[in-house]
């Protein structure tokens, strides 16, 4: 890792947003560039940012045109999308485009930062992973296939593995139902086998399956596995 | 009364003024006509002349119809004039071609040329003459030139035909003459016009042939021409004299003093009605035509009635005022007198009498009488010329063929043997001419009783018997006896004369009776009117009451919600009208004049429509139809129905704003809702604001006197005010979003704990305070739902168990399969939900009263949870707990067919 603070590209045509993230990112050491709208922010890209922070809501062009845009130029670029409520739909797109996650406004600044942590975390990873991964009481070796709750062993089916296995590797990244089915079965599979999975894996690895810590429900989207620093 | 009159005419006259000022302003066409003295004096050339020269000034200027009648000249200057075509009306199996109004107002020209003004349209045309067609034009903006023979001016119509012997069926009224702005007179002298004839240039149907070389007389084209020039001139008058008096300058003539004409069934009236209207326009004062009902009237044949009225039209029709008086005791001649004392009378005109000599011994002669009577008023009698064929013998109207009642002449001679009786009686002490008397008491009584011919009976049986009984020789019939004689004359005499006076007094009792019983009957309808509230009902009750008092047949229309006219009540009920009457109830609904049978427009329908008006405008039409063919309604008839349709009218616009102010008043009440609920939505909104505000302004303003955790505390404040008011947006979004149908589920076959899960850790702050405690079967089947509603619906559940349950307490979740279905309970520890407001909680905005201490949501949370669950097909319900003190809140879901339970693996 550099010793240069991380770049972040702010696109975002409401200036308080803006000026919110530049203090609030700029105070966790983070260098911001900032974009008033679309058609700015696609010329920003070209300074090699290390992630977008992407309003859906912009003036000049569709949130999700910007992001595929930028996904074309870019594959690599974590982005992050801002979104508001109720818009479900709009959040999965911009996930199935190639958004890394989302933030729904009003935002808290914590859970911002959670997932800008996540999003770096995994293009982090890229360059050298870490060897277990532990969350709370759960712990999960990829190496060797082993998981444990309370230092306890946990037993699980090759496809529950394969399914917590995703998460670990996305940890505190959303993971859409569609993204799942795809790299489990097929993406046409229908979403109540997912489920049905879901629910046998917090059964095993969640201390309270009613009401998971770990393996968490992001309503109408997907699933999230809670990262370590969160 | 001259220094009124001269004290009147300083001022300006307001309908002087008006006149000015419609003639200058007026958004109505302007009408010149072109007027010849006869046939062939060059009106149509002139009138084209005219037209070419205006095209040439670029007017837009287009030919309606014009008579060439194959002239050359004419057909010449026709040319490059836009001609617009006519259309065709089919008239028993022929094809006629009429002026194609409609079209012609569509096409919207400056100027129409309509020639032939007096021409009248083929059936199945909108009006029956050319000259409203005129009219109608000039209404809708477009100016008209038109020409016209001066025979056709309806005035002048008697002194045309005086004096061509030659009478014109077709006429124009006086007033569409007078209504033009220009009349160009066409003038030719009598001398050209011949040779114009003889050169074959003037226009002549085959059939009159003859009756026109009579007609082109010299004299009569020369009297013609001056009759053509003395109108124009009158016409001319006119204007000076509105403008004069526009101005107030005062004029040499005579103002203030009116013309009156006497109408009768008499078929010269007419006549007479002309000639009045040709007198007050010299006179340039108003004209009355007044009809003196007397017991005559009831006598009147059916064709004498409507002649009557239509004598009274023409009055009308030529711009006087029809009056009828009814009739009092008085002779019709002082009737007359008086009436034209009390209206400034001037002239009256009257006819001379065809009475008989001995009807006027008997009977009186009102023109005698008149011309006695009047006073300072000037008389005119008038011969009229015949017209028709002589009266018709007047017969009983309406009185069924009487049988002869024998009772009436049987009381007669038992009375005459009473009175005999009685003079035997009285004899001995007053001698035998006394016996005279007492049979004339007899004859007298019965006169008064039984009428004329019983009278006669009795005067007959007394004579007799006075002869046999009491003239001496007693017991013979001396028939010479002058005594008799003289008594059997006398007797005849009082029976007449009493049995006369009776006959009149029960004929005026029977016209009185008839009229209190209309009144009656008009107050009844009346009153019931005030009592009925709805609309249907009104219409029924008018319908009904018009058809009974007048014995025909009623349908009213009113217009529908989208402004066609539609049949709303009849009697007797029926409720189609074909194609013809349609049109003629819409035209008379958009003009507000009655069309239809009888009427000046559309008459060939079957019924007489006739505008229901109020002030605020045409409230709709009503169709009348009888069985009889002619007119329908007699003068009488005519103001009866006037009453009843007025009082409908009334009582449907009372209804009518009835509805209206209840309209209205519900308006009101929903606005005072909305503004209440404003009101409370706003407070709501605000109250966490003004927290945030407050903590934010505490932060900056009194940043050096705060301690850390003070400062914490308020940036505490902040987050949760914020977070709180962020719940109460997303409230009134989904309620929005609920009210306008925007929900559109997203179903999936999803695991409800699954859901409870998410929505427990969203709501994990609002429930820090309570304990929560989970009651949840294991392996329900997965259910069709939105989990995104599902959600938000148990997090509203949740959000408001945790206001109501005091803190610390547990509220409970529980979920089990249930038959078909599954449910989900929330279950609290608080003060459980008062029976009365069990339902009413799911309403919108309501909050149970509870303590202070209870944090005030919007009211909303619940219904949107209902809202939500239901368009997923579930139910909600609310109860109270029956261990202890608590709510319960029930969610019902219905488990799908296909669906897996939860513990299969693939």
């Amino acid at each position: 890792m550099t010793g240069a603070p991380l770049k972040i590209l702010v696109v975002d045509d409401e200036p308080p947003i803006r000026k919110l993230l530049r203090m609030g990112l700029g105070a966790q050491g983070y260098e911001t560039i900032e974009a008033p709208n679309g058609k700015t922010g696609l010329e920003l890209l070209g300074e090699a940012p290390d992630l977008v922070i992407l309003d859906l809501g912009l003036p000049d062009m569709d949130g999700l045109d910007v992001l595929r845009a930028m996904r074309a130029r870019s594959e690599a670029v974590p982005i992050v999308v801002l979104s508001s409520r109720g818009d479900e739909a709009g959040k999965v797109a911009a996930l199935d485009l190639g958004a890394d996650d989302y933030v729904t406004k009003p935002f808290g600044m914590d859970e911002l930062l959670a997932r800008l942590r996540a999003a770096l975390r995994h293009q982090l990873q890229t360059q050298g992973e870490r060897p277990i991964f532990r969350v709370g009481d759960l712990s999960v070796d990829l190496v060797r296939r082993i998981v444990r709750l309370h230092d306890q062993d946990v037993k699980l089916s090759p496809k529950e593995y394969d399914l917590l296995r995703l998460m670990v590797q996305h940890a505190g990244k959303v993971l859409t139902h569609r993204f799942l089915l795809g790299e489990l079965w097929d993406q046409f599979t229908d979403a109540q086998y997912l489920r049905v999975y879901v629910r046998q894996l917090r059964q095993k690895i969640e201390d309270d399956p009613e009401r998971p810590q770990y393996v968490l429900t992001e309503t109408g989207i997907g699933y999230r596995l809670k990262s370590p620093d969160a | 009364m001259t220094e009124d009159w001269s004290r009147q005419d300083r001022r300006p006259s307001p309908e002087a003024l008006l006149e000015t000022a419609r003639l200058e302003d007026s958004p109505h066409g302007k009408l010149r006509i072109f007027v010849g003295a006869a046939p062939g004096v060059g009106k149509t050339y002139a009138m084209l002349q005219a037209a070419q020269a205006r095209k040439a000034d670029g007017a837009d200027i287009i030919i309606g119809v014009v008579e060439t009648h194959g002239r050359k000249e004419t057909e010449a200057l026709v040319g490059g004039l836009e001609v617009f075509p006519r259309q065709r009306i089919e008239y028993k199996g022929q094809w006629l071609e009429e002026m194609d109004l409609d079209g012609l107002i569509k096409r919207h020209p400056k100027i129409a040329i309509v020639d032939e003004l007096a021409h009248t349209n083929a059936p199945g045309s909108r009006h029956p003459k050319r000259y409203q067609d005129v009219l109608e034009l000039l209404e809708n903006g477009i100016s008209v030139y038109t020409a016209v023979n001066i025979q056709h001016i309806e005035s002048l119509n008697d002194v045309v035909a005086q004096i061509t012997h030659v009478r014109v069926r077709e006429t124009v009224p006086d007033a569409v003459f007078d209504r033009a702005d220009a009349v160009e007179l066409i003038d030719l002298t009598p001398d050209d016009l011949i040779q114009r004839l003889k050169e074959g240039k003037v226009y002549v149907p085959d059939q009159a042939q003859r009756a026109l070389e009579q007609f082109f007389s010299p004299a009569n084209l020369t009297a013609l021409r001056e009759l053509a020039l003395r109108r124009t001139a009158e016409r001319v008058d006119d204007q000076l004299l509105t403008q004069m008096q526009a101005r107030a300058i005062p004029g040499p003539w005579a103002a203030g003093e009116r013309v009156l004409v006497c109408i009768s069934e008499d078929p010269r009236a007419a006549g007479l009605v002309r000639y009045a209207k040709r007198l007050a326009d010299r006179l340039h004062v108003p004209w009355t035509g007044l009809y003196v009902e007397s017991r005559r009237s009831v006598q009147l044949t059916e064709e004498q009635r409507d002649r009557l009225a239509d004598t009274l039209r023409l009055v009308e029709t030529l711009g006087g005022e029809p009056v009828t008086i009814p009739d009092s005791d008085r002779r019709i001649a002082d009737n007359v007198i008086g009436f034209a004392e009390a209206n400034n009378i001037a002239h009256i005109i009257i006819g001379k009498s065809t009475r008989t000599f001995w009807f006027e011994w008997m009977h009186g002669s009102v023109v005698h009488e008149l011309v006695r009577k009047a006073g300072n008023i000037s008389v005119h009698v008038i011969a009229g010329t015949q017209e028709d064929a002589g009266p018709a013998r007047p017969v009983n109207a309406g009185a069924a063929p009487r049988q002869v009642q024998v009772r009436p002449y049987l009381g007669a001679l038992l009375a005459v043997a009473v009175a005999l009786g009685a003079g035997l009686l009285i004899e001995p002490w007053l001698g035998y001419e006394s016996a005279n008397l007492v049979f004339l008491t007899a004859v007298v009584g019965i006169a008064a009783r039984f009428g004329l011919g019983p009278s006669l009976l009795a005067s007959v049986a007394a004579s007799l018997c006075y002869n046999f009984f009491f003239l001496p020789p007693v017991y013979t019939f001396t028939i010479t006896d002058p005594t008799n004689v003289a008594a059997f004359f006398f007797f005849i005499v009082m029976a007449v004369i009493v049995s006369n006076v009776a006959a009149r007094g029960r004929t005026l009792a029977v016209a009185a009776t008839a009229r209190a019983r209309t009144t009656d009957q008009l107050y009844a309808f009346s009153r019931k009117l005030a009592g009925i509230g709805t609309l249907d009902d009104v219409l029924w009750a008018m319908a009904y009451q018009i058809a009974s008092m007048l014995k025909v047949r009623v349908v009213l229309l009113l217009p529908t919600e989208a402004g066609e006219l539609a049949v709303k009540g009849a009697y007797p009920p029926e409720d189609f009208l074909d194609d013809a009457d349609l049109a003629a109830a819409r035209w008379a609904f958009q003009s507000n004049r009655s069309a239809g049978r009888g009427a000046d427009t559309l008459p060939g329908a079957k019924r007489l429509f006739l505008p229901m008006r109020t002030d605020r405008g045409v409230l709709g039409v009503i169709g009348i139809d009888n069985d009889r063919s002619g007119p329908i309604f007699t003068p009488d008839q005519r103001r009866l129905l006037d009453a009843l349709i007025d009082q409908g009218t009334v009582a449907i616009e009372r209804v009518r704003l009835v509805e209206d102010m209840q309209g209205v008043r519900r308006t009101m009440e929903a606005e005072k809702l909305r503004s209440a609920l404003l009101t409370s939505i706003s407070h709501d909104l605000k109250t966490p604001l003004a927290s945030v505000l407050g903590a934010a302004g505490a932060l900056r303003g009194l940043d050096a006197s705060l301690s850390h955790e003070e400062k914490d505390d308020l940036i505490g404040t902040i987050i949760d005010e914020s977070e709180r008011l962020n719940r109460f947006i997303a409230n009134l979004l989904d309620m929005t979003r609920l009210e306008s149908g925007a929900v559109l589920p997203n179903k999936a076959l999803q695991d409800l704990n699954e859901i409870v899960g998410s929505a427990l850790r969203r709501a994990e702050k609002i429930l820090a305070g309570h304990k929560v405690d989970l009651d949840l079967a294991k392996d329900l089947p997965m259910l069709d739902l939105d989990a995104v509603l599902t959600e938000q619906a148990l997090f509203n559940l949740l959000d408001n168990a945790a206001k109501y349950a005091p803190e610390g307490s547990t509220i409970t979740l529980r979920s089990e399969r249930h038959g078909g279905s599954e449910i989900l309970q929330v279950i609290d520890e608080g003060d459980g939900i008062p029976p009365d407001d069990i339902e009413r909680i799911f309403d919108k905005f309501y909050r149970t009263r509870k303590a202070d201490q209870v944090r005030a949501g919007t009211g909303l949370g619940l219904a949107i949870s209902r809202g939500f669950i239901e368009a997923m097909g579930g139910t909600i319900t609310a109860s109270n707990r029956i261990d202890r003190s608590g709510a319960v809140f029930t969610i019902t879901l219905p488990v799908p067919e296909q669906s897996l339970p939860m513990d299969t693996a693939a």
